[in-house]
Formats: C-alpha cells, structure tokens, sequence
C-alpha cells in the first residue's frame, strides 16, 4: 500500500512539471501575438535606436525557443525575472499580491459553500415552497449574468447609492510577516463582502442546485425509508442521514472549484481594483509583461495541479475501492 | 445652580475645542486609470508619470498653469551675445527631503544622470552640453549649437540629490528595460512640496505633505492618497461615492451623469494632443490596397480628397459627443501662436469625388486602414466615422482596430512602418513646433538622423525641412514664429496629413475641491484646495 502511494504521488509529479512544461511552451508562443513589450515600455517619441537598446537588453531579439529556455534556466534558479513595468522582481510582486488573492477566495468559497448547502437542503425538502422558487430564480441569475455585470450593479446599488460599502480596494491592512490581511480592520472587512459575493456567486448557485438534487436522490432511498420506518425523527433523518450523504460531490465540488475561483478572480479583482494576483495579471497583458504573465500563468498551473493532486490522494483516503486501481495502473 | 450652569457650559467649550482643535489633516484622494510605474524621473517619459513625481521632485523651470515657464531651482538665466553659454543662477536655501542642501553639484549630477544610457530622457539636455560650475549657486552650460528652446523641457528634467543617489546606488538611472531591481524605482528624494510617504506600485502610493519647502504652497492639503483605478465604471462609482476627490480620465458615456450627481462635476477643456491621419506616401505601391504598380496617396489631389471627405464636425458632435476641438493644424493652437491664421478646408464629398476622378480613381479604390482601440478617446469610432464617411465619395477603406499593444507594433520604425492609411495622436514633448516639424513631418531619407522617426507615412517636402533646420538655431522670437508658420504652410499646401481635433481633457472632480486644470493634462495637486 505504501510504495503504491508513493508511486502514484511520484507519476503524479512527474506528470505536473509536464503540465507546467506545456503550459509554459503555450504561454511563449502566444506572447508574441500580445504585441511589443518595448512600445509599451518606452514613450512614443523615443528615438529608434533608444527602442532597439531597450530590445537588446531584454533579450527580445532571440528566436522564441532560446527565450523560453533562457527562462526555464532562471525560473529553475528561483528567478522569475523583473517586471517590465515595475522595475521589480516578479517573485516579490506576486508574493505582495497573493494574500488579497487568497484571502478573496477563502471568503468567496466560505461564501458559496455556506450559502449553496443552506439554499440547497431548503429547496431539496420543500421544494414546492415560494422561497425554495426564489433561489431556483436567484440561482439562475447567478449562473447567466456575467461576472463584472455583477459587480457593477452592487458597486452601483450598495456604495453610489446607500453609501455602504467601499467600491474599490481592500481597506485597511495589517501586516503579519509578509503576508498582508484584511481580517483584522473593519475596513477591510466591509470591503471584502462585495468582491466575495460577486465572486462566489457562481459557485454558491453551483453547489446549491447539486445540494438540492443530491437531497431529492437520497430521500428515495431505501435507508432513508427504513429510516423513516424506525420512527426517527424528520430532523434526525434529513440532516443526520440525508445531508451527511450529499456532502461527498460537495466537497470534490468546492475543493476543485477553489483553483478556478482564485483564475477567475482577474474579472472580480478587475472591477474592484482589488490588489491581487488577478489584477497584477490584467495589466501585465495590457502593457505586455511578459515576465509577470509567465510567472502567474505558471503559478495557476501549479495551484490547479497541486489542487487536483490533494483531492485525488483523499479520494483514495475517503474511498478504499480506489486503492486498488492505483496499485495495479490500468 | 449656578456654578453648575457654568461647568456644563465649560464642559460644552471644551468639547467643543476638543473637536475643533487638532485641526482635522486634509487628505484628497486621487485615482487614475494608470499606475505610476517607477518613482525614477528619468524612467518614462510619459505625462501621467511626470505629473505624479511633479509633486516630489522639482526641474531648473517650472511650468504655471497656462504652461508658461517661469523660474524653479532655477531663479533665472542669462544667454550670452552668441547663445552658446546659459548662465544659470540657482535658488538658495533650498533642502532636499532627507535634509541635503541643493547646490550646483545636484545640477550637474543630474545633467549627467539624464543622458546616461537607460535614461528615457536624454533629449531633455542636448548631447553636446556641457555643464561647468561657476559656483556653488551658479552653472554655465555651454552649447555646441545656439539652442533657443534649451530650458522648453527642463520642467520635467527632474534635479537629483547627488549624495542620496551615490549613497544608495543609483547614480545610474533605471533603465525603462530594468533586468535588476532598482532603489530609486521605489524610493524617492526630491526637493518639491510633497514627499513619498508609501509606495506600493500598482496599489496605492501616500504624499505627505513638506513642511520644509521653499515656495508658498497654494494647496491646504496634508496629504495625497494615489489609487490606480483601471476599470472605468469603478473608477466613475469611487468618485459618485466620494470614495476618492479627482479622477482622470471620465470616460465621455459618464460625463453627463457625474454632472448630474450632487457631490461631483466634470472638469473639461481641450487637450494639447492633436489626433491625425496619415498616408504612406513613400513606397511605389500601397501595402494594403487592390491599386497595383502605383501609390495613390502620392497624389496630393488624393490626399486632398480624403480630407474633404471627412467631416469633422459630424466627428465632433456624434463620436465625441461635443468634446472636440476640430483642429486645422498638426500642432495645438496654446502652443503656437499663429495657429488661428489657419483653417480647415470646408466638408465637401462632391469636391473629393471630383478630386478623385482627375487623380484617375473615378471609381475610387480600395485601402487598409490602422487603428489603435484602447489609446485614444473614442479613438476606434472615430476610424469607424472616418470608414463611412471616405465610403460616400467611393472609396472602400478596410478598417484594422487593434489594442495599442500591437497596433504601435505594427506602424511604427520597430514595425517597419507596416501601414498604409493610419491614425494618430502627437503632443510636442517641448510644447513646441519644432517638435511636430522634425519627428512628425520630417523627411525619413538619412537613416542616420532621427529626423522623421515618427512620420510613418514619409510625408517629405525639403523646403519644410530645411525651414526646420533654420527654426532650431534662430534665437529671434519673432523670426522663429514667422519660419514656423510658413513650414507649417507647406503640410498644409501638400495635404501631407489630416489632422482631426484635440480631444478633451476629462477630469472628474469632487465639488470640495477647486481645481486648477493644465492642458497638457497633468493633474497637478499642489494647486488643490479641499473644504
């Protein structure tokens, strides 16, 4: 059992450097159809031969391939490069960056997962309810409007017209080490809610309308009708034996999710200027910084791969029948 | 009783004084669609940047509100009889902000930091300068070529402290193509009326106020809190929310409603940036075009018909929604004075069908046209208008709208000049002429000289360009004027561009706060006052 876990985490591993591999080849192909990095470095009347030193010394003038590799070189070295636009090493700016980032996603997946499960067992049992219509409508909404929709309508209801809320940033800080929170200012708080709902909309009508399906599937079962034949009470059988069992796609859900909830935060952290990862990203396309599109786009390959790993080694925690395929590869 | 009545009255004093008293710090926000990128004046050129380390750091002149110069570290200068040697007499008493004193090292300090390689400056101080101290207060710069124009850019050649940059490592300056991380990209040490409290690039940068600085300031602020803000209905909602005091730029869909609200109004007037059209008027055959074997923009009878096609108050009201200044000259009419001597030729489609027809294009022809979409105001609409408008009197232009990203990298010297038919925006670096005469007119023909860099059609006419060799060196004012004038009626004679308008400047501006508007769209804050 435990060589043959090993040897599943060691494939694994090997399969996510050819993941970050492919996805870096990718990344350098399409970099040159984003346009050119010293235009949006240099002023307009710069002289030519000012443009061509600035080429020069980024390295701009070699072929794709000796880029890419020159790359992989550094990045194996721990050195992602200078951001073109900041004059700053890109490990450091992401690293300034990756607390508003996570910190967004925790709060937009608590957000859905809490919100999701509590809409989806109210309409699983009463599903003929005027409420349990309400979220079906609600949930619908969700997942057809467009993200930055949504958070245009909330900055324009709850911060231009009620005053309540802050329409761009993250607040008031605090610095702990080197990662940078904004759970311990009131500022920071109420600038967390808009950006988390809007980004965890989607996952909340996701995880509601599998909640709801999952309590309609068990409440036929047969078990659930024994249940109900041993006289326990509603209560006892919906939440201690119903819900438990819906919670299994529930989590796959969530913990697959979480690496596109932190992707998609570039729109969510777009419309309200949050300073995270997302954001960093947007503007590195726009002014061609190319060493911050690689790192991020490396990173979010990484976190996606990480993730998938961690649920595929408690899958084979959770559910015994799948340890033996892994010890014997098909 | 009475002693009571007279300690709660005391009491109420109190509270009062208490809350009166330390007196409250004035912080005005402000937010920007763009980042302030490196805090190292010699990085970008670029007017937000500029504008942004203005409050920081200080040049030899300054520019007032009208954008006249008037004296800065400088207090004032003297030409000698052949204008080869500027005496420069440099303000006394004044500190840098980690306490260093300004002298006459700074000066040439800076003078050899700015040309250095990696500086994106270099045209700021003529190559050939040579600066020499006099004294610790004065500075003769000596010249290989008479230069009238000399101090027109020293408002933004921002003075360094020397000791500050030898301590900390940054005699160099920070290349824009930085491959090492920098300290003065971060850190900054100027002499001006604010300094640097915080700087997180791309997030948010603090201005504290200088209590040591020399001028009398004509702000009441404490303190400047500095937002990018990249998403425009963001941007718009912080300033209906009084979230933030100034934004830049309004996007022209949310003028009217921030005019309506009751907390903010929209600042506008017309921006030095001429946008125009060009034609390439250099290669034998058009790159993009179904006319084979010859060019027709060569033709200025060609040319002409393009310009009379297009109708520019159509542009005016419909595309730019009124916030327009039709231009009929390549530069802005606050930078030159003879501007208002000339004028558009009138609207005319039957004349450019007419035109067209004697060229031999009675049935007109096809042609590619480029377009940025995210640089301009309105910049791809604008093309559209122009798509439509060229399309009544026959002519079939086939529109290529791109993001600025690749669209420069297209037209420009670094893309071969790879465009037919493109539009433009240009504002002279030196608020002058010759400017617009040598980069945007110049004939490109010596590969050697810069001249032309940025005229990507190849506009050519020698008569102009020698008119603009003579402009460079003439120390007459009234001279200079005049050469100018008849250099700019030789574009106008041979139709060698379109210019279109100046677009508005469009700034959104809490009703708290008076404002000075400069046209060249650098919101300077050391001129706020905020209720």
């Amino acid at each position: 059992m435990k060589t043959g876990m090993l040897a599943f985490i060691i494939r694994r591993a090997l399969q996510a450097i050819g993941v970050l591999l492919t996805v870096g080849i990718i990344a350098f192909a399409m970099f040159r159809f984003a346009g050119d990095p010293v235009n949006q470095i240099v002023s307009l009347d710069t002289p030519a031969a000012e443009r061509e030193q600035v080429r020069l010394s980024l390295g701009l003038d070699d072929p794709v391939p000796v880029q890419f590799a020159r790359y992989l070189f550094r990045a194996a070295q721990g050195d992602f490069g200078v951001s073109y636009q900041f004059r700053q090493p890109v490990s450091d700016l992401l690293a300034e960056r990756v607390p508003a980032t996570m910190e967004l996603a925790l709060c937009a997946t608590i957000f859905a997962t809490v919100f999701g499960v509590l809409m989806g067992v109210y309409s699983g049992l009463k599903r003929d309810s005027i409420l349990a219509k309400v979220f079906q409508t609600v949930s619908l909404v969700g997942i057809s409007l467009p993200t930055f929709l949504i958070g245009i309508l909330l900055i324009y209801l709850f911060s231009v017209t009620l005053g309540w809320l802050p329409s761009y940033g993250r607040g008031d800080t605090v610095r702990i080490g080197w990662w940078t929170t904004g759970f311990l200012t009131l500022s920071g708080w109420t600038a967390l809610i808009m950006p988390s709902i809007t980004l965890g909309l989607f996952q909340m009508t996701l995880i509601m309308r599998i909640v709801r399906a999952e309590m309609l599937e068990v409440l036929r079962t047969d078990y659930i009708k024994f249940a109900r034949a041993r006289g326990l009470t509603t209560r006892a059988i919906h939440f201690g034996h119903a819900l438990k069992n819906t919670l299994v796609p529930v989590i796959t859900i969530v913990g697959l999710q979480f690496g596109s909830v932190i992707a998609f935060a570039i729109i969510t952290e777009t419309v309200f200027q949050w300073p995270g990862m997302g954001l960093l990203f947007v503007q590195a396309v726009q002014n061609v910084d190319i060493p911050i599109m690689a790192a991020y786009l490396m990173l979010v390959a990484l976190i996606f791969v990480v993730i998938n790993l961690a649920v595929d080694i408690l899958y084979t925690v959770v559910d015994p029948r799948l340890r033996t395929t892994i010890r014997q590869p098909a | 009783m009475k002693t009571r009545t007279a300690l709660l009255a005391a009491a109420g004093a109190a509270l009062l004084a208490s809350t009166a008293f330390p007196a409250m710090a004035v912080t005005l926000r402000y937010a920007n669609q763009g980042d302030l990128k490196s805090l190292d004046p010699y990085t970008v050129n670029e007017t937000t940047t500029n504008a942004h380390l203005g409050h920081v750091y200080e040049g030899l002149t300054k520019r007032g509100k009208d954008l006249k110069i008037e004296p800065g570290l400088a207090e004032k200068w003297e030409i000698s009889e052949d204008g080869l040697t500027w005496r420069v007499f440099l303000r006394k008493n004044v500190k840098f902000h980690n306490g260093n004193p300004f002298t006459a090292d700074d000066v040439i300090f800076s003078a050899t930091r700015v040309r250095a390689p990696g500086s994106n400056f270099q045209t700021r101080v003529p190559s050939g300068a040579e600066f020499v101290k006099v004294d610790d207060y004065t500075i003769d710069v000596k010249l290989k070529s008479p230069n009238p124009i000399l101090n027109y850019q020293w408002d933004t050649w921002y003075i360094l402290d020397k000791e500050w940059a030898e301590a900390n490592n940054a005699v160099a300056p920070t290349p824009a193509a930085a491959t090492t991380p920098s300290y003065s990209a971060l850190n900054a040490n100027g002499t001006g009326p604010f300094k640097i409290e915080s700087h997180q690039p791309g997030v948010k940068t603090v201005f504290k106020v200088n209590k040591d600085w020399w001028g009398k300031p004509e702000h009441n602020l404490d303190e400047i809190v500095f937002t990018p803000i990249g998403s425009d209905a963001t941007r718009v909602a912080a300033l209906l929310s009084g979230e933030v005091d100034v934004i830049e730029p309004v996007p022209l869909q949310d003028i009217q409603r921030v005019n309506s609200s009751a907390n903010a109004q929209v600042m506008s007037g017309p921006e030095l940036r001429t946008i125009f059209l060009g034609f390439d008027q250099t290669r034998d055959e058009l790159l993009f075009s179904n006319v084979k074997g010859k060019n027709p923009f060569k033709d200025p009878k060609v040319r002409e018909a393009f310009f009379k096609a297009i109708d520019i108050e159509t542009i005016k009201s419909r595309v730019m929604r009124g916030l327009a200044t039709p231009s009929a000259l390549m530069i802005a009419p606050e930078l030159f004075v003879f501007a208002k001597d000339f004028e558009r030729p009138k609207y005319d489609p039957e004349g450019a069908k007419k035109l067209l027809a004697d060229a031999g294009y009675a049935n007109g022809f096809e042609v590619g046209m480029d377009c940025p979409n995210d640089r301009y105001v309105n910049d791809e609409a604008i093309c559209q208008a122009v798509v439509s408008m060229l399309a009544r009197v026959g002519v079939k232009v086939n529109l290529m709208a791109q993001p600025k990203a690749q669209y420069f990298g297209k037209v420009l010297k670094s893309g071969n000049y790879n465009t037919s038919f493109y539009l433009l925006g240009w504002t002279p670096g030196t608020f002058d002429s010759h400017n617009v005469l040598f980069d945007i007119e110049g004939c490109r023909d010596n590969a050697q000289s810069s001249r032309g860099e940025s005229n990507l059609g190849n506009y050519c006419n020698k008569k102009h360009d020698e008119l603009t060799d003579k402009i460079l060196v003439e120390g007459d004012k009234a001279k200079r004027d005049q050469m100018i004038k008849e250099a700019f009626q030789e574009t106008v004679k041979d139709y060698g561009y379109i210019p279109l308008h100046q677009q508005a400047l469009a700034w959104g501006v809490s009703k708290k706060v008076k404002l000075n508007q400069r046209a060249d769209n650098s919101v300077l804050l050391y001129w706020a006052r905020k209720e």
